[in-house]
């Protein structure tokens, strides 16, 4: 009877060996894919138990980690939570992250590279390890005055202010917003229960209108045709366009009106000044079937419209101007309506380019990333990505606008401060002659010396739900006050 | 000295009147290394989970040391031949199951604390009496069963004792037997017991026993056939009982581990007594034929199949388990998180099927393996008693025990680790369960008992005395 039980001992040593070797597969080759699949709890477990860095803008703390003794060894806090979540977004236990909370979350949590020096010494002198801190290019002020603004009309829209000359991201503002406290809370229940509350807010509250919504940019993609117009060298400020108060476009059907069907001006022309001021669509359907669909097309393309892979560091939803399959369509987008959806954020790119003499600059949130001491790790340096127009027109440019804004009437005109700009009243929907418009205004100032680049949307007329909401006096006020915010301390 | 001119090798036993070297203290020694290993992993637990570490943690690693040492002195006045290795083998998976189970309740109660619910229930507190008990009835046997030989006479009593508790839970109420639907238990208030681990022991007994006695009708040939000498049609009943009953309890109680353990156990009983290979082959072709009915049939065991295959096809139900136990060794890698420094509480059942992926998450890939070679020194143990035992009875009985192991370690961490599909089973010594622990205690006890059969010296038998004038001549030293 020996020999067999031999045999199964050996069996047993094979059996042995056998779960050995799948073990040695399952914690050695397979290692890494387990441990760092997005099911795999115990990565956000771990991050919990090290300090985040915080999330900070001129001095100001957007977001920091407190610890609590529990479990989960830090809490994540958002002071002004609601007016910051757009830019800091959220970082939860068990839904993830958001914003820069996601965006740069190697940093925060210390595992970007950058931080390596600190992590060794870390190690080596015993201290818990902590993550980096992240500086953002905010200016809290123009952020609280942006969100002020639409919040407390309890309009549905978003604000975008840049620095023309870098590109820095100066208010990101987008309502109606959501609190990122209860969201990060430890217990499970609570936050169930709060992303239930919040995912049935409606609108929604978690979408970053800024740079998360494409909307049809109306009157305001005017600008893009006067560019294209200027930098062809076949027009100037004072070429006359039509005046007709309904232009029969290309394919001889379909009408084209101006706003509220009146002619532009008194004479049978208007120039290219007045159209732009009057914002005349017959003017610029005229225009932009003279310029053609490819000049057009490319003005777009130079100020960054249909670039699919922009990050700030969010990603950023692609801007287009649609596919414009003949004359008729390349009238209509002319004047942003049809297949046009910019971004808040690409519409200031464009007004942030003219106001920096064409050279259009990549737009970012981070400043600089700090180790955990606060000394800084390294800068962020602008990036300049093309020029879109020459300085001249830049400048022609900047004349009309400033002509435009002096036209505008609505509330909060700056009185020491020239602003140059461009509303917009965009029609959208299935019925959108029985629809509110969205409601646009592009500035910058001031127009001799720019130093903020702001783009307003508000959808679906703000507060005016009838029909004759317009940029000039809704959304233009809030482009007023941002910049009043953003120079006003500047001045100090 | 031995007559050489009688060819017999000359027997140090009966040439010195020293007793045989027992083992014993090599046995306490090695008990009190257990100890020293398990109180170290405890001081770990605290200190990765409580930040601090207190005196109290020796008077825990005192306390672990004596109850074995109790055990230790029930081998030395009972079994003193018995295989030094076994007990501190087995007290090393117990003390780490303990550390472990322990090291899972402070992970429960904060995540109670968390949620602010209610602390759960300390499970550490249970398995320690289990541990007790557990050893209680290890001395028992040992003391009761002064030799095995005489469980052979109870074999068909055992037998039948462990049809009805085997299958006394599939033929209750699910109320009383029913827990995450395998029907294995039986409830009564708060304590439960899973009479299918005791029904294990008093299978093995049985089969032993009846394989002993009919062993010569198993080996009558039947055909030859691809140079296997298969046997006669008649004598393939017992098979066919074994494998019947294996589906009946998979279809009565829903539990494919229990099913798949009893029938590899007869079916390597059956092969050590005959010693022939043609059982294994028509056993395995029985195995497989049974595989694919019960995929047929029932859904439960397609589940588990699908969840084999691709765990991550569908993730949040079939694939849960065995993913988050997968999650749980891949973190653990090579070296592992340490001891109470990992999050082995996120793989459900943690304490009991899944205490392979809690070990390998904070232990890794290498205190897995020091696990395993534990339970391979463990069941090489039993197998060498089995042949080193001088009765055929005794021979099955250790093997039966020893395999028995060896099956339910290969199922539990094959089925954890993705290498089979998952059954439910639990570890021997290390997972959390009041049956297997005290089952697996009477188990051992009965190792033990053979071991010490077979390394206790022969008793002297009366040897017939030869006449004095019939006498080999004897070699005498020449006086100096």
């Amino acid at each position: 009877m020996n020999t067999p039980v031999r045999r199964v001992a050996i069996a047993v040593m094979a059996m042995i060996l056998l779960l050995l070797a799948n073990l040695t597969y399952v914690q050695v080759v397979k290692a890494s894919d387990y441990r760092n699949d997005p099911r795999n709890k115990r990565v956000l477990l771990a991050e919990y138990a090290r300090k985040r860095g915080q999330i900070s803008a001129a001095g100001q703390m957007l977001a920091a980690s407190t610890e609590t003794g529990g479990r989960l060894r830090y809490q994540r806090n958002y002071p002004d939570g609601p007016v910051f979540a757009p830019v800091t977004g959220y970082y939860s236990v068990n839904h993830g992250a958001t914003g820069i909370e996601r965006a740069a979350d190697e940093i925060l949590n210390g595992s970007d590279d950058r931080l390596f020096g600190r992590r060794l010494s870390d190690l080596i002198t015993g201290r818990d390890p902590s993550g980096g801190n992240v500086v953002l290019t905010i200016d809290p002020d123009m952020q609280k005055a942006a969100y002020d603004q639409l919040s407390s009309r309890n309009y549905t829209g978003a604000v975008v202010a840049l620095r023309p000359q870098t590109g820095e991201i100066l208010a990101m503002a987008s309502t109606p917003s959501y609190d990122p406290n209860p969201l990060a809370t430890h217990s499970a229940a609570e936050e169930n229960e709060a992303f239930a509350q919040v995912n049935a807010e409606e609108p929604s509250v978690l979408t970053n209108r800024a740079i998360s919504e494409i909307y049809p940019p109306g009157s305001t993609f005017k600008l893009i045709d006067v560019a294209a117009a200027l930098s062809s060298g076949k027009y100037t400020p004072d070429s006359q366009l039509t005046a007709i108060a309904n232009l029969k476009l290309a394919n001889g059907r379909t009408d084209l009106e101006n706003y509220n069907g009146n002619s532009c001006g008194t004479s049978a022309t208007a120039s290219l000044r007045d159209a732009l001021q009057r914002s005349c669509n017959t003017a610029f359907a005229q225009l932009a079937a003279e310029l053609g669909e490819q000049a057009i097309r490319d003005q777009a393309a130079a100020f960054g419209i249909g670039t699919t892979d922009l990050s700030i560091p969010m990603n950023v939803a692609t801007s287009t101007i649609g596919d414009i399959e003949d004359t008729t369509a390349l009238q209509q987008s002319s004047i942003g309506q049809r297949d046009v959806a910019l971004t808040p954020l690409q519409n200031a790119m464009i007004v942030a380019a003219i106001a920096n003499g064409g050279t259009v600059m990549k737009p970012y949130l981070i400043k600089s990333i700090q180790s955990q001491e606060l000394e800084t790790v390294e800068t962020t340096n602008p990036d300049r990505v093309g020029r879109a127009i020459d300085a001249g027109v830049a400048r022609t440019m900047t004349e009309l606008m400033v002509n435009n804004e002096n036209s505008y009437r609505g509330a909060g005109k700056l009185s020491d401060v020239q602003i140059a700009a461009k509303t917009g009243t965009a029609e959208h929907g299935a019925n959108p002659k029985a629809t509110p418009p969205h409601v646009w205004y592009v500035a910058f100032a001031p127009a001799d010396n720019p130093q903020i680049a702001v783009a307003v949307v508000v959808e679906s007329g703000g507060d005016r739900s009838d029909l004759a909401a317009t940029g000039g006096a809704v959304a233009a006020p809030i482009g007023r006050a941002v910049i009043a915010a953003g120079l006003g301390k500047a001045d100090r | 000295m031995a007559a050489p001119s009688t060819g017999l090798p000359p027997n140090p036993a009966q040439a010195t009147p020293a007793p045989l070297p027992t083992g014993r203290g090599i046995e306490l020694v090695l008990l009190a290394f257990a100890a020293v290993l398990v109180t170290g992993a405890l001081a770990l637990v605290e200190a990765n989970q409580k930040q601090e570490l207190t005196t109290q943690l020796l008077f825990v690693g005192a306390a672990f040391l004596a109850i074995f040492t109790a055990a230790h002195f029930a081998v030395r006045r009972f079994a003193p031949y018995a295989d030094p290795l076994i007990l501190p083998c087995v007290a090393l998976l117990n003390g780490l199951g303990l550390v472990m189970i322990h090291r899972l309740d402070l992970a429960n109660a904060d995540k109670a604390a968390v949620r602010g619910a209610d602390p759960a229930v300390e499970l550490i507190g249970r398995q320690i009496i289990w541990t007790t008990v557990g050893l209680a009835l290890f001395i028992g046997v040992l003391a009761l069963v002064k030799d095995h030989r005489t469980l052979a006479r109870y074999g068909y009593t055992a037998g039948f004792a462990g049809i009805i508790l085997l299958a006394l839970p599939g033929l209750l109420p699910s109320a009383i037997s029913e827990v995450n639907g395998a029907k294995l238990w039986i409830r009564v208030g708060p304590v439960g017991i899973q009479p299918g681990e005791f029904a294990k022991i008093l299978l093995i007994v049985f089969f032993a026993a009846f394989l002993v006695q009919k062993r010569e009708l198993f080996t009558t040939a039947g055909r030859r056939f691809l140079g296997m000498e298969l046997p006669r049609a008649r004598d393939l009943a017992p098979l066919l009982v074994a494998w019947g009953l294996s589906v009946g309890v998979l279809v009565l109680e829903r539990d494919l581990g229990t099913s798949l353990l009893f029938f590899g156990i007869v079916l390597v009983l059956l092969y050590v007594a005959t010693e022939r290979i043609s059982w294994m082959v028509i056993g395995l072709t029985f195995f497989i034929g049974g595989c694919v009915i019960a995929y047929q049939l029932f859904s439960h065991v397609r589940v588990r199949v699908q969840g084999w295959i691709d765990p991550f096809a569908d993730f949040e139900r079939t694939g849960f388990q065995i993913g988050q136990a997968l999650f749980g060794l891949g973190t653990g890698g090579v070296g592992g998180t340490g001891l109470g420094a990992g999050r082995p509480d996120l793989v459900p059942f943690a304490e009991s099927d899944f205490m392979l992926s809690s070990l390998g998450e904070e232990l890794g890939l290498i205190g897995l393996a020091a696990v395993l070679i534990v339970y391979l020194v463990l069941i090489t143990r039993g197998l060498r008693s089995a042949l080193a035992v001088r009765d055929s009875f005794g021979k099955l009985l250790a093997t039966g025990f020893a395999f028995t192991l060896a099956l339910q370690v290969f199922i539990v961490i094959g089925g954890a680790s993705k290498l089979i599909p998952l059954t439910g089973l639990t570890l021997p010594f290390l997972s959390y369960g009041g049956s297997s622990l005290v089952a697996n205690y009477a188990l051992v006890a009965m190792l033990l008992r053979v071991s010490n059969a077979a390394r206790a010296p022969l008793p002297r038998r009366p040897v017939a005395q030869v006449p004095i004038a019939e006498a080999g001549t004897e070699l005498v030293e020449r006086p100096k």
